[in-house]
């Protein structure tokens, strides 16, 4: 899909915790999105590949996360499970600009067009 | 006078030995290895201990290591080899007429043959204010007990001496909390080792700790009425002083045997097969003079044992022909090795290589292509090769373009770590500390069928000591025992770190540290914040060191314990309110009521440990749950948390016509007691009323099994996939005890069981026996572990959900985020 990104703005990087996330919900699904103890922002679907398991709730560390779930750890750059597990979580496109957090949605996701 | 009579003598020979230290016993070691059944042996020590390994003594300080952990010997050894031990009775007088010493106690022994391993005394300069209470020498564990007091009081020290000893006394002091002043005479710290831009280096490094380093400062006088307050310099300083630590050096202690009129000069003169001057008397260790020399390390004392114990066993042997020695500081973090001589000039050619970015500096000096002395700081790995390289008097020429990138680097095959150990010649020295080469342990791995670190530890005690050749022996063990090997002996808590649980949690007390930063920084930790196994291990470890000053760490919680309630597959919460003793009431059970409806909350379940459970709940409903549930007066059941769960009861006395004591009053007691205590697992109780035991006390972590007379304690029992029923702790009669014994066995598990271990594992582990030494034998350590606990719940009863409910804390948990367009 090479539709345009619609980029919402979602406040200063302090409105997320160091080491830790918060959630967007779209009109689709559930974003999450992950502030590293290097001020680092980045954001995936809240949604584990595995179980479907809630990563914003799962503990941050280094450019990782681990879901709550079943322990399954993601890059937060890739989305890629790490060691021996496979799997990728969506990766959804973000931005610091001006010390404010955007993340780009789909359309479907920023309600502009529905599905089917 | 007790008297041994000559009449009943033995058919054995009799040898006496003088001194229960490293040197006396490791030639004893040596005896019986050759010759088991040829002596009949009795040690004197003037310490009132077992045999321990005095180059410990500064893990000991700094709390690396505790005395178990040092101890060579232990009086079970002493037993099994038939040593009579007289230890904390020095031998005052040798009578070479009659063939007998006589200790202080008055005990005279007679001997065919004696050996002398006195050792050495540490210097103590006689200046002014030498003698006042607060100066202590750094020689035997009563100095470490000493220096210990002091610290615990923290304020101001002074280390006299920068040598090896007093930079190790100085880094244990600051690790202890003291403000540490180090006075050294010459112009660099440890001049006998170090080569000036080595010395820097680790003046720098100390300093950096918080260690003032002053050189070329001659002291004047030590200050004080009664107790030390300061010592004085002869250019007009002043240091502030609570504790003086005298490290200055050690004079062979030579005075027993110049009583007796045997050839002493600098120490008791020696000769290659470690015989004085008197044929049936021999020395060894720090108190002798061989070829001139004196030593005051541990591997000359290894090789003199070896000639000494091959003379008396009658092997034919070369003897000691001096050693040639190399010294390693032991301070945790700082690398520093020294060999040979150094000093350079003359006919001498240096190799420097210096990375200031990595601190690493690295001298390595030639005669006639031959290594003649190195010294290392930062990087010391290669120590031990050149060190061989230099004993052997291998030519380096070849070598000379990469002989300062080490090893690997010259060897060619030897990148390969296995290919480098292979490649060690047989009398490679792997264990410097008990000066074990690679030969003596290959032999013991084919030998005695070795195939763990431990075992090897065990028989040749290579790496039992400072650790720091563990690396080496594993690859020995690896290389020997080819695909058979497998290392499992320190499991590291995870790949972050290579520290396990224990060496974890002792160093956090040790060093005293206080922050998860600190920590990952100090121990070294491979990632930048660690990751979702080390971090909430070592938030509780923190927490469980430091109750009422370490702040939790939220993001290192798991999510249950972040948000109080428990993460369903579905990504929704379970909330458990807490039900006292698993009573209820109906103005309770009526919010419980209407909060399901109110939320719309599908499922209600009665659990096991007599709770309500309601599952289903939205994350962002959590707080309106839990303000109504508050408002009821029900607080969090903590049925999420590492920590205590629940307290079971039966209906015991109080309706039970079986009942033989008041289960539930105790069961409500007990919870209102230890609710809110963080712990390493979940931690479960039950409170029966009589042995028929409806609550099933047995499978819980601690259980009460009332009697006629009192209360029968269980510990250590879970349900789960390997159900385990509990071990009886020990009977009490008293409501009183009930609940100092459950305070102390949680502290006890608190401070002593590893993150996410339960009970029944960690009593596997350490034994019951040991659980009731500490807590039932041991009054006033139960009491002291009692008053812990105590003091650690103050701030732990705060109802985490009234804190989010109506505090407003973690709001930011359970808001989602909104959005705006962007422009």
């Amino acid at each position: 899909m090479t539709d345009m990104l619609n980029w919402v703005n979602i406040g200063p990087v302090s409105t997320i915790p160091q080491q830790g996330a918060r959630t967007l919900q779209t009109e689709t699904d559930r974003i999450a999105i992950f502030r590293t103890l290097d001020d680092q922002v980045y954001a995936l679907l809240d949604r584990c590949p595995h179980k479907q398991g809630p990563l914003a709730q799962g503990i941050v560390h280094g450019h990782f996360v681990t879901c709550p779930l079943h322990n399954m750890v993601f890059s937060l750059e890739t989305g890629e499970a790490q060691g021996p597990d496979d799997g990728c979580a969506a990766k959804v496109e973000c931005q610091v600009v001006d010390g404010t957090v955007r993340i780009g949605l789909t359309e479907l996701q920023a309600g502009l067009r529905h599905a089917g | 006078m007790n008297h041994v009579p000559a009449n009943i003598k033995s058919a054995k020979t009799r040898i006496v030995v003088i001194g229960n230290g490293m040197a006396g016993m490791r030639t004893v070691e040596e005896i019986l290895s050759r010759a088991p059944d040829k002596y009949d042996i009795t040690v004197f020590g003037a310490e009132p201990r077992v045999n321990y390994n005095r180059i410990m003594l500064s893990p000991l300080l700094s709390g690396e290591k505790d005395f178990d952990e040092i101890v060579i010997n232990t009086a079970e050894w002493y037993t099994e080899n038939n040593i009579h031990l007289y230890s904390g009775d020095p031998v005052i007088m040798i009578d070479r007429d009659r063939k007998c010493v006589i200790s202080r106690s008055g005990t005279k022994t007679e001997y065919d043959q004696l050996l002398l391993a006195t050792g050495s005394d540490p210097i103590i300069i006689p200046i002014p204010g030498h003698k006042l209470d607060g100066v202590v020498t750094f020689r035997d564990v009563d100095d470490v007990d000493t220096m210990l007091g002091a610290a615990a009081k923290g304020g101001p020290a002074v280390v006299i001496g920068g040598g090896l000893l007093g930079l190790e006394a100085a880094v244990g002091l600051q690790s202890r909390g003291m403000d540490v002043t180090v006075l050294h005479l010459a112009g660099h710290v440890m001049e006998r080792q170090l080569d000036p831009s080595a010395g820097y280096l680790l003046a720098q490094e100390l300093e950096r700790r918080g260690i003032t380093v002053i050189t070329e400062a001659d002291t004047a006088e030590i200050v004080g009425s009664e107790n030390v307050t300061g010592v004085h310099l002869k250019d007009g300083r002043m240091i502030p002083a609570d504790l003086v630590v005298m490290a200055v050096g050690i004079r062979p202690n030579g005075r027993l045997a110049a009583d007796a009129g045997i050839a002493v000069e600098r120490g008791i003169v020696v000769d290659d097969v470690m015989t004085t001057s008197d044929p049936d008397i021999f020395a060894v260790g720090e108190c002798v003079q061989h070829r001139g020399q004196c030593y005051g390390l541990v591997a000359p004392l290894f090789e003199m044992a070896k000639s000494c114990a091959d003379h008396l066993a009658e092997i034919e042997t070369d003897g000691y022909t001096g050693s040639v020695t190399s010294t390693k500081l032991k301070v945790t973090g700082v690398d520093v090795f020294s060999a040979g001589d150094f000093s350079g000039g003359g006919e001498t050619e240096e190799i420097v290589f210096r990375d200031a970015g990595r601190g690493v500096y690295k001298r390595i000096v030639l005669e006639d292509g031959k290594i003649k002395g190195a010294v290392l700081y930062g990087d010391t790995s290669d120590g031990a090769w050149y060190f061989q390289l230099m004993k052997d008097g291998e030519d380096v020429t070849e070598l000379r373009d990469t002989l300062a990138f080490g090893q690997a680097f010259a060897g060619g095959s030897a990148g390969n770590p296995l290919d480098a150990v292979a490649a060690l010649p047989d009398d490679a020295e792997i264990c410097g500390c008990n000066g074990v080469c690679k030969g003596s342990i290959v032999s013991a791995i084919n030998e005695k069928g070795l195939t763990t670190l431990d075992e090897v530890k065990g028989h040749t005690k290579a790496s039992a000591s400072c650790g720091s050749c563990v690396g080496l022996v594993e690859n020995l063990l690896a290389a020997t025992l080819g695909g058979d090997y497998q290392a499992a002996t320190v499991k590291p808590i995870c790949t972050c770190t290579e520290h396990d649980h224990d060496s974890v949690r002792r160093l956090i007390i040790a060093k005293g540290m206080k922050s998860m930063p600190e920590i990952m920084q100090e121990l070294e930790w491979k990632s930048a914040d660690g990751c979702h196994v080390c971090r909430p291990a070592l938030n509780y470890y923190l927490l469980a060191a430091w109750p009422n000053e370490y702040v939790d760490h939220g993001a290192s919680r798991f999510i249950n314990e972040r948000v109080h309630a428990n993460i369903q597959k579905d990504g929704t919460y379970s909330v458990v309110p807490r039900m006292w003793g698993g009573l209820t009431n109906p103005r309770e059970l009526r919010a419980i009521a209407d909060v399901a409806d109110k939320f719309e909350i599908p499922t209600v379940k009665v659990t096991g440990g007599q709770r309500i459970d309601l599952l289903g709940v939205k994350k962002e409903d959590l707080p309106g749950v839990w303000a109504d549930l508050n408002a009821a007066g029900m607080v969090s059941g903590h049925a999420y948390g590492k920590s205590l769960r629940t307290v079971k009861t039966c209906v015991g006395q109080e309706w039970c016509r079986f009942g033989t004591q008041m289960s539930m009053s105790m069961g409500v007691e007990l919870e209102k007691m230890t609710w809110g205590s963080w712990m390493p697992h979940k931690f479960k109780m039950a409170v029966s009323g009589c042995p028929r035991n409806c609550a099933e006390a047995t499978i819980k972590d601690f259980g009460l099994v009332a009697t006629d007379g009192g209360w029968d304690l269980h510990v250590g029992g879970n349900g789960g996939i390997h159900v385990k029923a509990t071990e009886l702790l020990c009977k009490v009669t008293t409501d009183e005890e009930v609940r100092e014994y459950c305070g102390a066995f949680i502290q006890l598990y608190r401070e002593e069981a590893r993150y996410l271990e339960r009970t029944a594992p960690w009593i596997e582990r350490v034994g019951l026996k040991h659980v009731q030494e500490r807590m039932v034998d041991d009054e006033a350590n139960r009491k002291a572990l009692f008053e812990r606990f105590m003091i650690s719940q103050k701030n732990a009863q705060k109802d985490p959900w009234a804190e989010r409910a109506s505090e407003g804390v973690d709001a930011h948990e359970f808001k989602p985020l909104s959005m705006v367009a962007a422009e």
